[in-house]
């Protein structure tokens, strides 16, 4: 499966949403803050927009050519779309909304049967009561399954989690978790959620005030911003892939190269983890620690120094890569020098463990 | 009430309520039209809708008389339209028509268009949009707007006397014959005819109220 955009070009309120990339992984994520056109972007490729000019290929269909005046309709489009609100019909039942966009006639995909797309999303409880009366998990549920049900090609997320509150939204990541590995469905996943990118995405679009700035696989978006601005907004300087070898009483013990790191343990079934940390998260300190609430001490040698407004960024090898942003009065009491051993304190709270 | 009142009674309500079937698709689309679209003249269009709701009914009668007399439209035609009952529906149609399309436009903007794009991601076609998502969410306002056109046509005068004249059982619906009743001194059928038309207009009032009540947001 493949997407291409090209040449986009929306004027929004703001600014002019202009998208240039190809999706090839099977999720992408395009991250970005709140009004940096994102579900624009989204409405755009479903066909709910008029661009100015954009050319926009799904595989091998054209679907809009702006060049040759062309644009195929949204509802020939074959794309699914959950917008952030979720947009369930509230005059009809349950099942209606399931079933609206369920062509008539057994066009429809084996891989997307009834009985197979309501177990999979646990609908069927769910089945009896009034569209209405359904919490925002199960919303969210339904909504997921009715776009699953018309069969599409790919499927539109437009901020699956922003409605939920935290407990809330890990319970609903293992479902889209399960969408894409049970489907085999493509997804373009909106978000601002950094760990909802990290959870779903092999690929990320970062779109910032309707321009993409970078485009990667996840994990080297993170590592390696493409630019400052990027970077504040990604705002996780370290992000290690690590494995959870033991939980206890909600702490984790994670592995991350020849390290061992003490966690909040990580939604349930989760061994492989991505392991984030913020730089401002992690403290320097000249002498060896006698007694600390901090859980984790590292020894660590400073690798690099870079100054930035008024932190330093300080790159570390802790036994594995390590970024500690710090004030710059402090880098010069500490007297910190590339190449120097220095002890990284981390308090288990600030390591963030997400399923990869 | 003598058979002639009830006569009068069956063909003014029959009339209003052809009227108001009459005026409801090209009342709805104009209605969805200026609810959704954004296209010039729109705002003329609106205008004119609304006129026959401001201007003296008389008038408006004597535009249609002037439209649709032999030198006008009505020479297109094979069959007479004025001083029939056919102008008794023309002239109602008219008068009640800026109240659905008023109110229906009212209902339709309220339909979150979030809605219809999402159906139509799921493969629904603009027609199947319309029937299954819009009409539906917007069907209080839709009915509440007929029965106030309703309502509007039952007590139509000035409009329908102009073009239709004041026909005794051709043409003449409650509010002519009360007139020409007070007219001519007969006090008592008048009255039957006044009691009937406040009841009537009670009922499609009151019920369009609980229509239009806005629904409680859940």
């Amino acid at each position: 499966m493949s997407l291409l955009l090209k040449n986009v070009s929306l004027p929004l309120a703001h600014f002019t949403l202009e998208a240039d990339f190809a999706m090839q992984r099977r999720v992408t994520a395009v991250f970005g803050p709140s009004g940096a056109g994102k579900t624009s972007l989204l409405d755009l490729i479903a066909g709910l927009r008029t661009p100015r000019s954009a050319f926009i290929q799904l595989d091998n269909d054209v679907l809009t050519d702006t060049a040759k005046k062309f644009s195929v309709a949204t509802h020939r489009r074959g794309i699914g779309y959950v917008p952030q609100d979720l947009a369930l019909f509230p005059h009809l039942s349950l099942r209606q909304n399931l079933l609206y966009g369920r062509k008539s006639g057994g066009t429809n995909n084996s891989q997307f049967a009834f009985d197979h797309v309501i177990e999979v999303l646990e609908i069927q409880p769910l089945i009896a009561r009034g569209v209405t009366e359904l919490s925002g998990g199960e919303k969210q549920r339904v909504a997921l399954a009715r776009a699953l049900l018309s069969s599409p090609r790919l499927l539109l997320l437009d901020e699956p989690l922003a409605s939920l509150d935290a407990p809330l939204k890990a319970k609903i990541i293992p479902y889209l978790a399960l969408v894409r590995d049970e489907f085999q469905i493509p997804m373009l996943c909106v978000t601002h959620d950094r760990y909802v990118a990290l959870a779903l995405a092999d690929e990320i679009v970062v779109l910032m005030n309707g321009k993409v700035m970078q485009t990667g696989p996840v994990s080297e978006v993170f590592a390696r911003p493409a630019n400052a601005e990027v970077a504040k907004f990604v705002g996780v300087e370290t992000l290690q892939p690590g494995t959870v070898t033991s939980v206890n009483e909600g702490l984790a013990t994670v592995t991350v190269g020849n390290v061992t790191l003490t966690a909040l343990a990580p939604p349930p079934a989760s061994r492989d983890v991505f392991v984030c940390i913020r730089g401002e998260e992690v403290t320097l300190q000249r002498d060896a620690v006698t007694a600390s609430s901090v859980r984790n001490h590292l020894s660590a040698r400073i690798l690099s120094l870079r100054p930035e407004g008024a932190l330093v960024r300080v790159e570390l090898d802790a036994g594995f890569p390590l970024f500690a942003l710090v004030t710059r009065p402090a880098c010069a009491e500490l007297a910190l020098r590339e190449g120097e051993n220095i002890t990284a304190l981390i308090k288990a709270p600030a390591i963030h463990l997400v399923p990869r | 009430m003598t058979s002639a009142e009830w006569q009068i009674v069956g063909f003014t309500v029959w009339v209003a309520a052809l009227s108001t079937v009459a005026i409801l698709p090209f009342g709805l689309a104009l209605a969805w039209a200026l609810a959704r679209g954004n296209w010039p003249g729109k705002s003329l269009v609106e205008t004119f809708v609304t006129l026959p709701l401001v201007m003296p009914p008389v008038a408006t009668g004597l535009i249609l008389l002037t439209a649709f007399g032999k030198h006008g439209l009505g020479g297109l035609f094979d069959f007479r339209i004025v001083f029939t009952w056919r102008a008794v529906l023309l002239a109602l149609s008219v008068m009640s028509l800026p109240l659905l399309v008023r109110s229906a436009r009212t209902a339709f903007e309220e339909v979150n268009p979030r809605l219809e794009q999402i159906a139509r991601t799921l493969g629904a076609g603009g027609w199947r949009v319309f029937f299954t998502i819009t009409v539906p969410l917007a069907a209080r306002g839709i009915v509440g707007g007929m029965l106030l056109a309703f309502a509007r046509a039952l007590g139509e005068f000035g409009a329908t006397i102009m073009v239709a004249g004041n026909i005794q059982g051709k043409t003449q619906t409650i509010s002519l014959a009360i007139f020409e009743d007070v007219q001519i001194g007969d006090d008592a059928h008048a009255y039957h005819l006044l009691g009937v038309s406040v009841v009537l207009a009670f009922i499609a009032v009151w019920s369009s109220e609980f229509f239009l009540r806005r629904k409680k947001t859940t």
